[in-house]
Formats: C-alpha cells, sequence, structure tokens
C-alpha cells in the first residue's frame, strides 16, 4: 500500500512567525495516524494544508496522488474542523443532508452518518441546543457522510465521555479497515496508544515519526507521556527540563 | 457551478432562517411599522406619502436585506462552515448564488406583503402597475443582499458588518434623489450619486409613481440594478479565498 499523504519540506508562516519548520512526512493508506502535540504546536495548521486551505510558503502536499486542496480530492477528503462547523440554526439531521447533498448523496447516507456517531436520538433537536460534546459529534457525522478515501479530523473526541471516545476510537479503526486513511489529532497523550502510527509535533518541528511500539522502545518507557517527554528533551537543543508540565500534562486527560 | 448545490444551499439558508421565527417576524413586520407611521406622518398630504412611501417601498427591503445577508455571511465566514465547504466539491459561485437565490425569496415574501399593505390598506396611489413596483422592491432587495454578501468580506465580526449599513448603505440615501433631487445637486455630488446603483432604484419607482405605463428609463434602470448585483455577487466570489493564512 501507498502512503495517502506525502510532505516535503513544507514551511508555513503565519505573519512572520514560521509556525512549521522543514516538515517532511508521509501517512499510510488504510492507517490510523496519530498527530501528537501540545496545544499550539502547529497540528491544526499542519491539518489545514493536508486539507488545502492553508496557505504555505514552501514545501509540497502530496495527496491520494493529487496537490492537496485540488479539484479531483475536494469529493475524496473529509474535514473537521477543531470547533464544530455545523450550523446551529439547523437541526442534525438537516446539517447532514445539506453536506450529504454536496457529494451528490441523499437521506439515506445522511441519516447512517448520524447514527455512526450516537446522534440517532437527538437528529431532530437543534444544534444551537445541543451539548458541546454533540455538537462536535455533528459535526463529525458531517464529515464521514461521504465516507471519503482520506479523514482529516482535528481533535475529534475532546469533550466526549470515555465511554463514547472509546466508540470513536473503535469507529476510525473500522472506516481504516473498510480502506479509508485518517489523520486524526489530540494533544492526550493517552490517545496516542490507540494510533497505527504516530506523527509527535512541537513548535512546528516533527519530533517522531514512528509507530507507537518504537516511540516507546526509542525513548525506554511504556509510558506515551514520558516518552514524549523524553523525545521533547532530547531534541531541545536548550532544555527546558524545570518546565516538563508545559509539555506533557493536560487537566483534559482521562485518569 | 452546479444546479443541485446552488438550489442545495439555497435549500439550507431558507430551511435556517424558518428556523428562526424572529428573524421572519422582524422581516415582514418592520417594513410594514415603518410605512404606516410614514402614512400618518403625511396624513394631510397624500401626494407626499405617495412620492416619499413609494420610493421607501425600496428603500427598507434593501437595507434590511443588507443587513441581514452581511450579518449571515460573516457566520458562514467565522463558524468555520465556510472553510469547511470550500473543501467540498461545492464551488464558490453556487455558495452565493445559493445565498442570492435563498434571500431573493424571502425578500419576495417580504415585498409581497409590504406592497400589499401599502396599496390596499394605506392607499398609496401610484400611476403605474403595483405588480411592477413589487418587482422593484425585490430587485432592491437583492441588491441590498449582494452589496452585503460584498461588503462582509471586509469585516471581521458582527460590530464590524453592522457598521458597513450606514457606510455603505446611508450615502446612497441622502444621495438618491429622495431628500433633494438629483439635478439640484452640485455637479460633483451628482457625478457621485450617478455612480450609486440606489440613485437607479428610486428613480426606477419614480417613473412608475409618474408614468401609467413603464418607460424605457424604468426599463433601463432595473436592468442596472440588475448588473449591480450580478458585479456584486462576481465581486463577493473573488472574495471567498480558498487558502488563507
Amino acid at each position: 500500500m501507498g502512503n495517502a499523504i506525502e510532505v516535503e519540506h513544507l514551511v508555513i508562516a503565519r505573519g512572520k512567525r514560521r509556525v512549521l519548520h522543514d516538515f517532511t512526512c508521509s501517512v499510510p493508506s488504510g492507517s490510523v495516524t496519530g498527530l501528537l502535540g501540545p496545544s499550539g504546536s502547529g497540528k491544526t495548521t499542519f491539518m489545514r494544508a493536508v486539507v488545502g486551505v492553508q496557505k504555505i510558503v514552501s514545501g509540497r502536499v502530496t495527496v491520494l496522488g493529487h496537490p492537496a486542496g485540488s479539484r479531483p480530492l475536494r469529493d475524496k477528503v473529509g474535514y473537521l474542523t477543531q470547533a464544530p462547523s455545523v450550523y446551529a440554526d439547523l437541526t442534525i439531521r438537516e446539517n447532514a443532508r445539506y453536506f450529504a447533498s454536496l457529494y451528490g448523496l441523499g437521506a439515506k447516507e445522511a441519516d447512517a452518518a448520524v447514527s455512526d456517531v450516537g446522534l440517532s436520538t437527538a437528529k431532530d433537536q437543534l444544534v444551537g441546543q445541543l451539548s458541546g460534546g454533540q455538537r462536535a459529534r455533528a459535526s463529525l457525522a458531517c464529515a464521514i457522510v461521504s465516507r471519503p478515501q482520506l479523514l482529516v479530523l482535528d481533535e475529534p473526541t475532546v469533550g466526549q465521555d470515555p465511554v463514547l471516545r472509546n466508540e470513536l476510537w473503535q469507529r476510525f479503526h473500522a472506516m481504516a479497515k473498510a480502506g479509508s486513511t485518517l489523520l486524526v489529532s489530540s494533544h492526550v497523550m493517552d490517545e496516542a496508544g490507540r494510533c497505527d502510527r504516530l506523527l509527535l509535533i512541537r513548535e512546528g518541528h516533527l519530533i517522531a515519526d514512528e509507530t507507537p511500539a518504537a516511540v516507546r522502545r526509542n525513548a525506554g518507557t511504556d509510558d506515551l507521556d514520558e516518552a514524549f517527554l523524553r523525545l521533547v528533551q532530547a531534541n531541545d537543543p536548550e532544555p527546558q527540563a524545570n518546565d516538563p508540565e508545559k509539555l506533557a500534562h493536560d487537566p483534559e486527560k482521562v485518569a | 457551478m452546479s444546479l443541485r448545490h446552488t438550489f442545495g444551499t439555497a435549500g439550507r439558508i431558507l430551511r435556517q432562517l424558518r428556523h428562526d421565527r424572529r428573524t421572519i417576524a422582524l422581516i415582514l413586520v418592520v417594513p410594514t411599522v415603518l410605512l404606516t407611521l410614514l402614512r400618518y406622518l403625511y396624513d394631510d398630504n397624500p401626494r407626499l406619502f405617495d412620492r416619499v412611501g413609494l420610493i421607501m417601498l425600496g428603500v427598507f427591503p434593501l437595507v434590511i436585506m443588507f443587513l441581514l445577508t452581511s450579518v449571515a455571511m460573516l457566520r458562514e465566514r467565522t463558524s468555520g462552515t465556510l472553510e469547511r465547504l470550500l473543501t467540498t466539491p461545492i464551488g464558490k459561485v453556487d455558495i452565493l448564488l445559493g445565498y442570492g437565490i435563498a434571500f431573493a425569496v424571502a425578500a419576495a415574501v417580504q415585498a409581497a406583503v409590504v406592497s400589499t399593505l401599502a396599496f390596499w390598506l394605506l392607499g398609496l396611489d401610484t400611476l403605474g402597475p403595483p405588480w411592477l413596483v413589487g418587482v422593484i422592491a425585490v430587485g432592491n432587495a437583492v441588491l441590498g443582499m449582494a452589496l452585503g454578501l460584498l461588503v462582509s468580506a471586509f469585516a471581521d465580526s458582527e460590530f464590524q458588518a453592522v457598521q458597513f449599513m450606514p457606510a455603505v448603505v446611508l450615502p446612497q440615501v441622502l444621495l438618491c434623489g429622495l431628500l433633494q433631487p438629483r439635478d439640484r445637486m452640485p455637479g460633483w455630488m451628482e457625478a457621485i450619486s450617478d455612480a450609486l446603483p440606489m440613485s437607479y432604484a428610486v428613480q426606477a419607482l419614480t417613473e412608475l409613481g409618474t408614468h401609467a405605463d413603464p418607460t424605457a428609463v424604468m426599463w433601463r434602470d432595473l436592468a442596472i440594478i440588475v448588473g449591480c448585483v450580478l458585479v456584486a455577487l462576481l465581486l463577493g466570489a473573488a472574495t471567498l479565498r480558498r487558502r488563507t493564512a
């Protein structure tokens, strides 16, 4: 199997600040690849480059054999933005049907996507009246409705309870088994272990592109949290060991 | 461009409106109340109401649709839904035409209600046919919508978007010939007036008020309004950038 995403020497700036520095990596087809790193490390910027809505300074992003964002990709790539991007003044079902219609799909596919994210019983509620977690799942339903070959999911499990989080990860792996490729970002290290491959990113630098097992082995610890911290310190020219909290501790982490 | 995408988007926007009952009420009630106020303000001078009331039938829909669409489009930009749409197969022109059709439907309903009230209950009197007054009123509403879509590109927040109303619409109200006939303005001001689309909308309505049959000037004015709508929509499509920083 080839690579669904190939990134070569990607450089992205926001204003004068470099957000991604000479980023080179690839995402194998049919995998669930995790994009892990602390908040503000450049995860969202990288995902926006993959779906082709980010201005880049230099480098190349190839998705399913085409330049990122080009026309042939628009019905093959699904994108979940970090903030739920659904219409608050429509019901869940109306949102799913609208996004389904953009791909030439009908009510059946829309309803299936809504039930895939566990919202069948709430499907006639206005999105504006939902809880944060439900709203995020409504947004996810609109991203998966077209069964895209590549799904780019920016923090899809934030705000979900542990049971739902578990269901969503099972769903992601089922989609990968069915042939889709998933790129999933998270800033919670305990989700890293659920991925087939990991891209670890810190302050715009790629510091690891491995399987979770290899990350653990290289760092010499079973704890991915700790492994990430060690990798950061090994890659840091000026170790900031006095502030490890900033790097890996996360209050949302589920104990 | 795809009809399925355009009409799908128009349907989605109308569905959003349908869930927002208060906005629907405001669209219909506000111009109705304002026109009624105007009628009794000029109670002892029905001729003046015939002139000013007729022009207001064109001005109110333009102002209301301008505000509605500039905020609706800004929401689309800031909520992330626009960014998501631009990663799907829909084209930029489909999105804008979808807005155009949806708000034109809303405008047509508004114009029908307000014109009916004006002609039958408030005794508005024009030499020209009421249905053509309605057509010009819808044209004005669509013009307001197209301008609203365009300026939303230059606003970062709802605060800024609503301020574009006095900035873009009020100068047109001042210079459209309502407060002072255009040919009595200083030359430079008349030139500005000539460049503003609302001047033609007001002229078209005035023609309808004073001529029994539609005149060549009125048809030309209507063509200019339609042209301005198309230019504003195309400029609006150019402001939708797939890639942003």
